[in-house]
């Protein structure tokens, strides 16, 4: 038994309810990204995990243990705040000795221990200086350098790379995980940023209202999503979503008024014909899943450029069908213009049918 | 003729710009007189003091009545040094506690026990006095210094724990909170984290009771005798009686007033340096 097991957590807030029954193991040793919206209640699992706040209801286990009702200093977690929460009054080795001193270590160890940290995340040559005259980058170091000192069996992180600039925040991802594998430790990560989850995360755990949607690996939640939002919440640009009807007598899929109609291989059919709801469904296909064309062959739909958006390594053309927009990826020197007339086609296998009413997904 | 109505204005903003000042500097010289008459009298040789020469610069200066009024009040002077700093600490040091608990950590009835902490405001001294004479006399601790201690940093602890826990609520809670995960308790966390951001905040509260308790009057008059009076007891009984010598009062009246000044000029700094550090930064 390791690594950590949450069971029917539940947290209220006054009359709002911020986390309702979350369950969730994470292995030991594993990367879990716990990805959301902000407000879906990340922080408040991260915090009752660590025991800064009390869960109503539910237990929570690390390494077989009931840490449920232990105060913070006694759980042996690590966290990083996004706002790194650094001791502005301390040096850099004061801040990163100081749960070290706060567990009466000897004035050696604590010495060999901090100088070995901070050479491994490149801050050795600060130590001496104090938060405020660090930069952000810097400072997020000092915070994980802080986590990193106690080698702790479990480290949890609050938003950490959010207030770094864009370029340190992907140099950051890749040595995030590299420091993870390193110290084979258990990493409980929590973010709003989708591209963070998808390029760190051994899994992602998606969270909406307090509820968790899915828990899978990246590939996983990208290619077979649980439900709408999960659809809709990974991938940039998001999964395009179309009305439709389901057609069970001819095995196909109808589009609003008509204008589309994909037909169903036996495999995705058998799947429909188990799904008791009614005929209205939600269709959902990835902007890289469908394809545009200048030549007019018959079996395409046809439909009219809106926008297109030259991104550099790739193009986003917004396709205008009747009342809806489809984004469509292309490559880069795909030629069109507002208002070309374009074949487009939807891949035959690569999209997904959600009930309209409950949102989980049929195909 | 494109710079009329710049010169225009220009001339407006010279006139108002010049009676502002003027305003400013008339005002000033009102409240400097009563300073000016104190320091002026306290100069003169006694026999030259009369209210025809009032406004008159004394004629040599004349340093015996300061010799004097330290020769009579040094122990009045040190009894007030040894109240206002003992009172001042400890309003401090308890004031800061109160506004850790009370801004940092949840206890229970908080939300009613603030507000009565901060009714102590305002107590009229007045209306205490008797029931607070009689509680003193029967403790035993009226008629000396360590009394009025006790009084004075009961009395301040209203002023000196609202000031510290609006102080305290700035800071952030992550602050605390990864000083609890990293394994410190509650002494850990204030002495290791809040005390040493509270630099400002002590300065402001002991600027502040300095200043009030060194004042202090009633309490002092009342609550203590003969040789452990305060210096703001003293010199009421030098401005009393029938013929006043008027350069003593008044050279009284500056030596009193000197020690909140003297403090408040060494703190004002330190206090300046605490805000521009920007200590509380999330």
């Amino acid at each position: 038994m390791a690594g950590l097991v949450i069971e029917k957590l539940s947290k209220n807030f006054g009359k709002t309810a911020a986390l309702s029954n979350v369950s969730l193991t994470i292995k030991d040793s594993e990367f879990l990204i716990l990805l959301g919206p902000t407000g879906a209640g990340k922080t408040t699992t991260l915090r009752c995990v660590a025991g800064l706040e009390k869960p109503n209801q539910g237990t929570i286990e690390m390494d077989g243990r009931l840490i449920t009702k232990l105060s913070p200093a006694e759980r042996d977690v690590a966290f990083v705040f996004q706002s790194y929460a650094l001791y502005p009054r301390k040096t850099v080795f004061q801040n990163m000795s100081f749960p070290l001193e706060a567990r009466k270590l000897s004035q050696t160890e604590i010495e060999q221990r901090v100088n070995e940290i901070a050479r491994k995340l490149a801050i050795d040559g600060l130590l001496n200086r104090r938060p405020a005259q660090l930069s952000g980058g810097q400072q997020q170091r000092v915070a994980l350098g802080r986590a990193m000192v106690r080698q702790p069996r479990l480290f949890l992180m609050d938003e950490p790379l959010t207030n770094l600039d864009f370029t340190l925040r992907v140099e950051m991802r890749a040595e995030l995980k590299r420091l993870q594998n390193e110290l084979a430790a258990t990493f409980f990560y929590v973010t709003n940023d989708q591209v963070e989850a998808m390029s760190m995360a051994d899994r992602i755990a998606i969270l909406d209202h307090g509820v968790l949607q899915q828990v899978d690996t990246p590939e996983n939640v990208y290619n077979h999503p649980a439900n709408l939002f999960v659809a809709g919440f990974v991938g940039n640009p998001r999964m395009n979503f179309l009305d439709c009807r389901i057609d069970k007598n001819a095995r196909v899929i109808v589009g609003k008024d008509d204008l589309w109609r994909i037909s169903l291989t036996r495999s995705l059919f058998e799947k429909v014909a188990q799904h008791k709801g009614g005929g209205e469904a939600v269709f959902g296909i990835r902007p890289e899943d469908v394809e545009l064309s200048n030549e007019a062959e018959t079996d395409m739909i046809r439909a009219e450029v809106y926008v297109v958006e030259p991104l550099g390594d790739r193009t986003i053309v917004d396709m205008r069908l009747g009342s809806e927009i489809i984004k469509v990826k292309v490559a880069p020197n795909f030629e069109a213009a507002s208002g070309d007339s374009l074949g487009m086609q939807f891949d035959s296998e690569r999209f997904h049918v959600f009930d309209k009413s409950s949102g989980e997904i049929i195909i | 003729m494109i710079d009329i109505p710049f010169s225009r204005t220009k001339f407006w903003h010279y006139i108002t710009r010049a009676a502002l000042y003027i305003t400013l500097i008339v005002g000033m010289f009102i409240f400097m007189l009563p300073i000016f008459v104190v320091i002026n009298t306290s100069l003169k040789d006694p026999a030259a003091i009369n209210l025809a020469t009032t406004w008159a610069l004394p004629a040599q200066l004349h340093w015996q009545s300061y010799v004097e009024v330290i020769e009579e009040f040094g122990p009045r002077i040190w009894n007030s040094i040894t109240l206002v700093t003992n009172a001042t600490l400890l309003s401090a040091i308890i004031g800061s506690l109160n506004g850790y608990v009370l801004s940092k950590w949840r206890i229970a009835g908080e939300r009613i026990l603030f507000p009565l902490i901060l009714l102590g405001m305002f107590i009229p001294y007045q209306g205490i006095l008797i029931p607070l004479f009689e509680f003193m006399r029967d403790a035993r601790l009226y008629g000396g210094i360590p009394g009025l201690i006790i009084i004075h940093t009961i009395y301040g602890l209203p002023i000196t724990t609202l000031i510290f826990r609006n102080f305290y609520v700035e800071i952030p809670d992550e602050m605390l909170e990864a000083a609890a995960i990293d394994g410190a308790g509650f002494w850990e966390i204030y002495t290791q984290i809040v005390f040493p951001l509270s630099v400002s905040g002590f300065v402001v509260v002991i600027i502040w009771q300095f200043t009030q308790i060194w004042n202090e009057f009633l309490f002092a008059v009342t609550m203590t005798t003969g040789a452990s009076e305060p210096i703001t007891v003293g010199l009421a009984q030098l401005a009393g009686g029938q013929a006043v010598h008027w350069n003593l009062p008044m050279a009284g009246a500056v030596v009193a007033a000197l020690p909140p000044i003297v403090v408040y000029l060494i703190l004002s700094r330190y206090f300046i340096r605490g805000l521009l550090a920007g200590s509380i930064k999330a």
